[in-house]
């Protein structure tokens, strides 16, 4: 039954919503079993910082290049999105933005007299205030642990301030302490948008294809031209305009199934855009599928065939000249799901063992309810089972052990922090962060001649293994990785 | 200050963590929502220390821990830290949640204390202040509930040169590591021992055990971390002596260090008086030997310098360098702009300070947190004259709207790298000149 719920203000949690969890050890194939039957989440006796939902929420609307966003809370709670401004200008060049304008971000700055009297009053003072230093086509509004506890009603004050300014004025739900799965963050920005900006649509176009993604590199335009088709990217550097209107799209693709998952169910369910289900092309085998996917859809089979035989012709050759380059080496990845279950394929298809994964969180079902946009499911019959598969909640301490007891080769992951600890034990260690980097046929090239480059240079990290600062225990290292997981020996 | 902010240049009181990482082989513990931490870390960026960042224990607070409290969590967390992370000191820092729930915090470290762990608790609930404060309140936490504990083997002002000093606030002050040295270098060559207490020239938790010892303390700065040294002077009956703004070059470091020498004389130290004169004649000769060679270019580099500037930074900076720049390098300070939420009681003193720099000339000064308005105010400003602007990340967009030059000089900055650079002293002069000028040639190719 869908969960999409666009008549409440708040979105649902991923808990509750798809029944995710953050704490799992055992082998992949396990999982995507459990998967079909119900996961029971486990808890730690031990845990380190995570990760808010709010910096989720944040990324996703303060790319969106004509709006303003409030954090409505401590002056605290915005302070890490200067990173997305950078971001939103570093990155501009990628999208053809030219002219990157200042983001416009706000704090209520609550002190602790609102946290007596409520901080209402001064959320309608600070968007009208916004909006006169602004001018912007939109107003987001994140809300936080404080403003949350202390029960202001943020979606009366942003509807009002909307009827006043006649601009959408869109609360966004994203306290911390609501989901321990942060990505929950995503859904949040999204339900908002869903709820407040998309309006329905006035005509089905057949050139525009929704790619719900970050802000990497602009690779779909040229597959999509194949088909006579455009990307309209939602959210980073799209419009209030092209968000309002990304209901008249043929189709909608996600680049990771975990990040767009609500918003693609939404657009289906509440406004008639389809959603290729088929997990993202990562993977020779899964590209494939992708791409006669999206030709299915599109109407276009054979558009879909002549541009999977013309990049496999091209491609095919040089990824089998790297594979023998990489043969006999492992690797252990870290990241988010499913990015990280599409790493998986990807060292799959360069032959690269992958002797452990320590996977952020896992959603046992999608939105959209399709076992299709499985990506580990995907991974493990295209290429086998993954042993050591730790749902990790990005617990750092957890993954210094495991990566101390495996020792891979190299280490690949894609948030950041995670390779120092590779680097610290003098494991080649590689972060990309541009999700398109290892899309497509070309990507699963892309990706592997980096890693080869990654294993020759290892100087600086065999260096840095020598004198390394390490602040965990001895007896912390010589514990079970799971240690104080449920079911651990300290738990 | 109540309204809303815009590009905010400081954090919540939670920040002070990093106060905690600072403090050599030192671990934050967080009672707080999933998330403070990382915030902390990307507001401040390569700020991970020795066990900050995703390194920091956490509760983590869920629905759970907000509905029936979360002191079970922290227990089991702190319980586990000792076993999981080898430290010598532990802070539990609370966020909102922790705040409003109201958790007895301080209820549970004193059990583990009572065991005879090196434990303390401090309230950093975002909304209660900001992390200039919280500063203060960490530091003051560590003094009550740590150093305390090592009072008699560390008699109040047993040592005649030793002093405390407390000046940048760690990470909030980019350039904090490397001020700590100089200053430190610096006291040194008068003759005085000195505890900096945080970074790589301190000594650790036993630096701080000895914090009693100290003769007398230093405060180099335009208002926070008062509430340190009122605190020893009321515990360890330490008198101190504060300079109310950063010495950047050399006028102000001698300046600073007289005022040290002279206070310290008066205070019983045993210092010998013409080896302290000669070592600062040293550092100025040395100093004014590269500004001589130096003027020539400034005096006639004929494809244009700037003439003028804007900074947004905290008082101690906005003060300091605008000092510096006007009498020792030459670039008018025009509009100023502090952006750290000075408490009204010292604005007067900061504007005093400010007008002392030179009595020919007015130099307008902002005190606006809300660093978004600062900016429109330099928008809507036109001097002539090619301009610098000094300031955070934030500020680049805006030099480059103004075509100015630009130097990133405080946080928060994804536009710079600082590892050891000091602005304060001496060194800390040549070297502003160093980055200035770097920028400008850097725009002729």
């Amino acid at each position: 039954m869908s969960q999409i719920n666009l008549q409440i203000p708040e979105v649902s949690i991923r808990e509750a919503r798809l029944g995710s969890i953050t704490g799992f050890q055992g082998c992949a194939e396990e999982l995507v079993k459990g998967s079909r039957c119900g996961l029971k989440d486990k808890n730690r006796s031990f845990s380190q910082c995570l990760g808010c939902s709010i910096s989720q929420a944040a990324c996703k609307v303060i790319l969106v290049q004509d709006a303003v966003v409030i954090s409505h809370g401590p002056v605290g709670c915005s302070s890490c999105f200067h990173e997305f401004a950078f971001t939103y200008r570093v990155n501009s060049p990628l999208r053809g933005v030219e002219n990157p304008t200042q983001r416009k971000i706000f704090s209520t700055n609550l002190q602790e007299t609102d946290t007596v009297y409520g901080g209402g009053q001064k959320l309608a003072a600070g968007i009208r205030e916004a909006y006169e230093r602004s001018g912007s086509n939109a107003i987001f509004v994140l809300t936080t642990c404080a403003a949350g506890i202390i029960g202001d009603d943020v979606e009366s004050v942003c509807n009002e301030a909307e009827e006043e300014l006649g601009v959408p004025v869109v609360a966004i739900f994203c306290e911390g302490f609501r989901s321990k799965v942060w990505t929950t963050g995503f859904d949040a920005s999204y339900h908002g948008i869903a709820r407040k900006l998309v309006k329905p649509a006035r005509e089905r176009r057949t050139d525009v294809i929704n790619v719900i993604n970050f802000w990497g590199s602009d690779i779909f335009s040229e597959w999509f031209a194949a088909f006579d088709a455009k990307p309209n990217y939602i959210t980073p550097y799209s419009t209030v305009e092209s968000l309002t209107w990304s209901s008249e799209a043929a189709a909608t693709v996600q680049v990771c199934p975990t990040l767009g998952s609500y918003l693609g169910a939404a657009l289906e369910q509440e406004f008639g855009v389809p959603e290729i289900k088929t997990a993202p092309p990562y993977g020779v085998a899964q590209t494939d599928r992708w791409f006669r996917a999206l030709g299915k859809m599109l109407h276009k089979e054979k558009e879909a065939e002549d541009l999977i035989a013309a990049q496999k012709a091209k491609y095919l050759p040089q990824i089998a000249s790297l594979r023998e380059k990489l043969k006999g080496k492992t690797a252990y990845v870290t990241g988010g799901a499913a990015h990280g279950h599409a790493l998986l394929s990807i060292l799959g298809e360069l032959g690269i063992k992958a002797k452990g994964a320590g996977i952020f969180h896992h959603d046992p079902i999608y939105d959209n309810g399709s076992e299709e946009s499985d990506q580990l499911a995907q991974s493990v019959k295209d290429y086998g089972d993954v042993p050591n598969f730790n749902v990790c909640n990005k617990q750092e301490f957890e993954l210094v052990n495991a990566l101390n007891r495996l020792r891979p080769d190299v280490l690949l992951a894609r948030h950041g922090g995670m390779t120092l600890w590779g680097a610290k034990l003098g494991i080649p260690s590689l972060l990309i962060g541009d999700e398109h980097y290892s899309m497509g046929y070309e990507g699963i090239l892309r990706y592997g001649e980096r890693i080869l480059e990654t294993l020759e240079n290892d100087e600086f990290v065999k260096n840095l293994e020598k004198h390394a600062v390490n602040p965990y225990t001895k007896w912390w290292l010589e514990q079970a990785p799971y240690t104080f997981l449920d079911g651990g020996a300290c738990k | 200050m109540s309204g809303i902010i815009e590009q905010e240049r400081y954090t919540c009181a939670i920040g002070a963590l990093q106060s905690v990482v600072a403090i050599p082989k030192a671990v934050p513990i967080l009672h707080s929502g999933p998330g403070c931490g990382n915030m902390i870390q990307g507001f401040f960026e390569r700020s991970t220390g020795y066990a900050g960042g995703s390194t920091s224990p956490c509760t983590n607070f869920s629905e759970q821990e907000v509905v029936f409290g979360g002191i079970p969590r922290l227990k089991e967390i702190i319980a586990n830290t000792y076993k999981v992370l080898d430290t010598e000191l532990q802070v539990v820092l609370t966020g909102c949640t922790a705040g409003i729930v109201g958790d007895d915090v301080e209820a549970l470290v004193e059990e583990f204390r009572e065991q005879g762990k090196p434990i303390v608790a401090v309230e950093t609930a975002g909304f209660k202040c900001n992390n200039f404060e919280a500063h203060s309140l960490v530091v003051n936490a560590i003094i009550d509930q740590y150093v305390g504990l090592f009072e008699e083997e560390n008699p109040e002002r047993s040592e005649k040169n030793t002093v405390n000093l407390f000046a940048s606030v760690p990470y909030q002050d980019p350039f904090w590591k490397g001020n700590l040295g100089e200053y430190k270098r610096l006291l040194e060559g008068i003759g005085l021992k000195v505890h900096v207490l945080f970074g790589p020239k301190s000594g650790g938790v036993a630096e701080w055990q000895q914090i009693p010892r100290a003769n007398f303390n230093i405060l180099v700065s335009p208002w926070y971390g008062k509430p340190i040294a009122e605190h020893l002077e009321e515990r360890y009956g330490q008198p101190y002596i504060h300079f109310p703004h950063i010495p950047i070059g050399a006028n102000e470091t001698e300046r600073f260090l007289q005022q040290v020498l002279a206070f310290a004389v008066d205070q019983g130290a045993r210092i010998d008086l013409s080896a302290a004169e000669s070592f600062i004649g040293r550092e100025h000769h040395a100093y004014y030997e590269e500004i001589d060679n130096l003027a020539t270019f400034l005096l006639e580099f004929r494809y244009g310098l700037p003439n003028h500037v804007h900074i947004l930074h905290d008082a101690g900076y906005v003060v300091g360098l605008s000092k510096f720049l006007l009498h020792e390098v030459g670039i008018v300070p025009k509009e100023q702009f502090v952006v750290d939420n000075t408490p009204a009681a010292f604005k007067a003193q900061i504007e005093a300070e400010l007008k002392s720099t030179s009595d020919k000339r007015d130099i307008p000064l902002y005190f606006e947190p809300d660093a978004g308005k600062a900016q429109d105010v330099i928008r809507s400003l036109g001097h002539h004259g090619r301009g610098l602007i000094i300031g955070s990340g934030w500020d680049k967009e805006l030099a480059r709207e103004k075509d100015y030059d630009f130097l990133s000089a405080s946080v928060p900055t994804p536009y710079r790298l600082v590892l050891t650079t000091n602005y304060a002293g001496f060194s800390g002069g040549l070297r502003v000149i160093e980055d200035i000028y770097d920028a400008v040639l850097a725009t002729y190719r």
